[in-house]
């Protein structure tokens, strides 16, 4: 056996302890989770090293069940005395929640599918030495500012690695451990021109560091997203088209994703609650959950519960077919269990996505630009005027100004509303350039009309 | 824990020492850094939520660290261990030594041990220890209360989050002193559905407080806010779209300083020149009538400390004065590569994280004229007295925050009250559009958290009523 797998090993186990402690103190039942990270980031900033960051942390989280009453703890501290006192701290916390008949594990027959061992670990990435990594990042910058003049000066560049090990352990006696490897390099340019700055970004994320993009592409990528928002304009207000390029559009189906969240209908505090069955979007929008993509960022054998992930269609053509389900949303709903319960140390589970994404269309993203007479192509979003329980939306955006089915100035300052119901409904195009960036993707889209505020 | 055991308390609890600190600073300094530093930190926190009238799921958290620091010329070296021992932290003074490279023998004389010289928190009967029944007994009132409201409202969520956190700092150039911060944030979320509309009220507030905080404003008052705020909305018109005369109510609204101005004086930006305000120093950035300031020393406000994250004495710092752009917030790089004063607002998230140049609470100071004389001075235009969040784009200056509570103003008189919207301006012109600044100054009721470089710190906002001319307003409605 390597040290590394003892290490995860001792880790799973120290896991499986705690469980242990909690049914000798008196649980029912009780199920924990492990969290151990190290990892290296580095900095540059104008070719020098600005900052170097080593990582290392483990904790733990545990949950008992007694009588239907259910508390959580959490600690970085694994000496066996801590945790001792906070199983402790649990049962007696528990012992003040209100009674809940649908508070318990997943019921013992959902675990009968034998936890699976799988990682995505890259060791001989993991052995990257820093002279390597500052080098790394220091191309990517390099390569954004030699792309043009105009880029004159930079937020830095960041590579970073780590290497994360997610265990799970409960009463049942079903223990499984998650090691992976997580790679990144990013960089921020600023571009200049008649007095005016303009920051844009680009990265890479992988858990294999040979299937990083290149220093060269992520920092050119950098700087012609920063170039292409120099001078940018403010729009007059009025209703128009709007085209999301793919990383607004993540954004806009990161929104549908919440609003899909077990807990948030049950709860009634979604657009979406009560709606199972309903053509809630047009035809062209199927929305997939899928945690068993080869090396997805959000890809994972269990879910926070211990039970093993699959794939879930929640909408499919418009129609509306599943909700992202935990155990007690599923229990609260009457559904099944979707294996979507989210959890970090110190939370309890809740519903949340692996990689979630819409299905992509067949046309280039090209085509949706080329389809606008006169319209928006959103490339960034800011702010939080989002409200899943009406669907309001209303949220600043950067892009390009369409006229004539072409891409024909910069704007900024403006903002964009309308409502995620209206919008599902009136998603009328989707793009073929589909491709995970992080746990949630969307291809290109075009919603047929939303209010963009301006002068 | 309170202040008192808090001084010795890495030392009792874990058997650090004043020995292994000198070492860990010569250590941490023997390849030639300018600067080395330890950060201890010990939190715990609790979250208590009642959903569906039931507690649900109440977690309690231990979470403990240190990281050390070296900075050589402008580079930082920080490594971070969550075990408090030894040869943890040795070796994290190892790999922290590395940013430097002309190796020296360095001996670190410790400064002596000092407290810190601001006590603005209630440290007296920590939240975190009550008793949990008694914490429950809010939620519960927190809950009859919404329900109780109105008919209509469906679904009440009460959410309390309190903790302590000791923090010690221990420095090359002298700094060791302890903190001990008290943090609670309250919260109601209300849902209210009538027909086929469904709309969420919510509200919330806190600071570095303890028990005393629910005396003075009750968890029923909470209630009644998110429930009206929620039964409002399901008889609010779409918002306007377009630009117009926008009144901001006092307290929260605020955050327009924050993100269009405050963001934007954060020293690193300005020395990196990355800011739109980089280099604007004396010039005139706002109004006459505008006076920003950014003060930590605001006892129990949320974004409050004693001392920042780096041992330094929090200030009252003033950033635009009459509308001339005065000064910058500043951690100890920053202050150190450009030769300017500490003003106490270097601040991380956790021991995971170096230090950033945060803001505390930033606020307007008042003005003359009364909040009814501004609203009558409007012919048509946006009353908007509560917020949910913004977001800032330092470079270009462009910012966003948007309302939750927002009415119309008509023949100045406000009038209908209309759905949330996002407001947007530009920071280094924003301020030159205020108009009027009235005579109520408010501080918001601490549940503000502020984003940077993947960090989240607790912050304070407060404003005077103000109007501002032609703000774009994102409705819906042409």
């Amino acid at each position: 056996m390597s040290s590394r797998v003892a290490v995860h090993t001792e880790l799973q186990e120290t896991a499986e302890e705690a469980v242990r402690q909690a049914l000798r103190y008196g649980a029912d039942q009780a199920d924990a989770v492990l969290l151990s990270e190290k990892g290296f980031q580095v900095t540059t900033r104008n070719g020098e090293v600005e900052s170097l960051k080593q990582a290392g942390s483990k904790a733990l989280g545990l949950r008992v069940f007694l009588d239907q009453r259910t508390a959580m703890v959490s600690t970085s501290d694994l000496a066996l005395v801590t945790v001792e006192s906070l199983v402790q701290e649990a049962l007696a916390t528990a012992g003040h929640t209100s009674s809940d008949a649908f508070v318990s594990l997943p019921e013992p027959e959902l675990y009968r599918d034998l936890p699976f061992t799988q990682d995505w670990l890259d060791i001989e990435g993991l052995e990257i030495p820093p002279a390597t990594t500052i080098a790394l990042a220091a191309a990517a910058e390099t390569a954004a500012r030699n792309l043009d003049r105009r880029i004159q000066n930079s937020e830095g560049a960041t590579f970073s690695d780590s290497e994360i090990v997610w265990c799970y352990a409960n009463s049942y006696g079903y223990s499984g451990r998650f090691p992976s490897s997580i790679f990144s390099l990013s960089t921020t340019p600023i571009a200049v021109e008649d007095g005016m700055m303009q920051r844009d970004y680009w990265f890479s994320v992988s858990h294999f560091l040979n299937k990083l993009n290149s220093p060269q592409e992520v920092g050119e990528t950098a700087a012609r997203r920063a170039l292409r928002r120099l001078g940018a304009r403010k729009v007059s207000t009025c209703e128009v088209p709007v085209v999301f390029d793919s990383l607004t559009a993540a954004s806009v189906i990161g929104e549908i994703c919440n609003a899909l969240n077990g807990a948030a209908i049950y709860q009634k505090a979604s657009f979406l609650a009560d709606r199972l069955g309903d053509l809630i979007a047009s035809p062209r929008v199927t929305l997939l959950d899928d945690p068993t993509i080869c090396q997805g960022l959000g890809s994972r054998p269990f879910d926070g519960e211990g039970l093993l992930t699959k794939p879930v269609s929640l909408v499919q053509e418009g129609k509306l077919e599943n909700y992202l389900l935990d155990c007690y949303s599923a229990r609260k709903l009457g559904l099944r269990p979707t294996a979507n319960a989210f959890r970090s140390i110190a939370t309890p589970p809740t519903p949340g996505p692996s990689n979630f994404y819409l299905k992509a269309g067949a046309a280039a993203p090209q085509d949706l630009i080329a389809s606008v007479k006169r319209g928006l192509y959103v490339t960034e979003l800011i702010g939080f005027g989002v409200d899943i329980v009406s669907g309001d939306y209303s949220r600043g955006a950067v892009g390009l100004w369409i006229e004539g089915g072409e891409a024909v100035y910069p704007v900024e300052e403006i903002i964009i509303g309308g409502n995620l119901n209206t919008m599902l409904q009136e998603l009328e195009l989707v793009a073929n350039d589909l491709e995970f960036r992080g746990p949630i993707a969307s291809p290109t889209f075009k919603i047929s009309r939303m209010t963009v505020s301006g002068k | 824990m309170t202040d008192a055991n808090a001084e010795h308390f890495f030392e009792e609890s874990f058997g650090l020492s004043t020995a292994l600190y000198c070492q860990l600073l010569s250590r941490s300094l023997s390849r030639g850094g300018d600067f080395a530093e330890i950060f201890l930190e010990y939190r715990v926190s609790e979250r208590i939520v009642l959903e569906e009238g039931l507690v649900k799921n109440p977690t309690r958290s231990i979470s403990k660290g240190a990281g050390v620091r070296v900075l050589w010329q402008e580079r930082t070296a920080y490594a971070y261990t969550a075990d408090l021992t030894a040869t943890e932290l040795l070796a994290a003074a190892d790999v922290a030594s590395h940013i430097a490279n002309t190796p020296r023998s360095f001996q670190t004389v410790l400064g002596s041990r000092t407290k810190p010289e601001h006590d603005l928190y209630s440290n007296e009967t920590p939240i975190v220890e009550l008793f949990l029944h008694e914490k429950l007994d809010v939620l519960k009132r927190a809950d009859s209360a919404a329900r109780a409201y109105d008919p209509r409202i469906r679904e009440v969520r009460v959410l309390l989050l309190n903790e302590t956190c000791i923090v010690s700092v221990i420095n090359s150039e002298g700094v060791f002193v302890s903190d001990c911060r008290p943090l609670t944030r309250f919260g109601v979320f209300a849902v209210a559905q009538d027909g086929q509309s469904r709309q969420m009220g919510q509200k919330g507030g806190g600071g570095r407080v303890g028990r005393d905080f629910f005396e003075k404003k009750t968890p029923e008052s909470f209630s009644t806010d998110a429930g009206r705020l929620a039964i409002l909305a399901l008889t609010a018109d779409p918002a306007p779209a377009g630009e117009m005369e926008v009144v901001l109510g006092p307290g929260w609204p605020g955050i327009l300083l924050h993100e269009a101005v405050g963001h934007g004086l954060e020293a690193d930006f300005n020395r990196k020149k990355t800011s739109a305000f980089a280099g604007f120093v004396g010039q005139q950035v706002a109004s006459p009538e505008c006076t920003v300031v950014d003060d930590g020393t605001i006892p129990q406000l949320r974004g409050s400390l004693n001392v920042d994250d780096e041992g330094t004495r929090t200030e009252c710092t003033v950033l635009i004065e009459k509308g001339i752009l005065r000064g910058f917030m500043q951690d100890r790089l920053s202050a150190r590569l450009t030769g300017a004063a500490l003003t106490g607002n270097g601040r991380r998230e956790n021991y995971k994280h170096i230090p950033l140049p945060r803001m505390t609470n930033t606020y307007m100071l008042a003005g003359k004229q009364t909040p009814e004389e501004i609203i009558a001075s409007v012919e048509r235009g946006l009353f908007a007295p509560n917020f949910g969040g913004g977001q800032v784009d330092i470079t270009n200056g462009k910012f966003v925050f948007s309302t939750s509570e927002a009415y119309l103003i008509e023949k100045g008189k406000v009038s209908r009250p209309v759905r949330g919207a996002t407001l947007v301006g530009n920071g280094p012109d924003v301020l030159k559009r205020v108009a009027a600044v009235g005579n109520d100054l408010a501080f918001d009721e601490g549940v503000g958290t502020c984003g940077k470089g993947g960090q989240s710190v607790p912050v304070g906002v407060g404003m005077p009523t103000v109007k501002i001319r032609n703000m774009t307003v994102g409705g819906t409605r042409l």
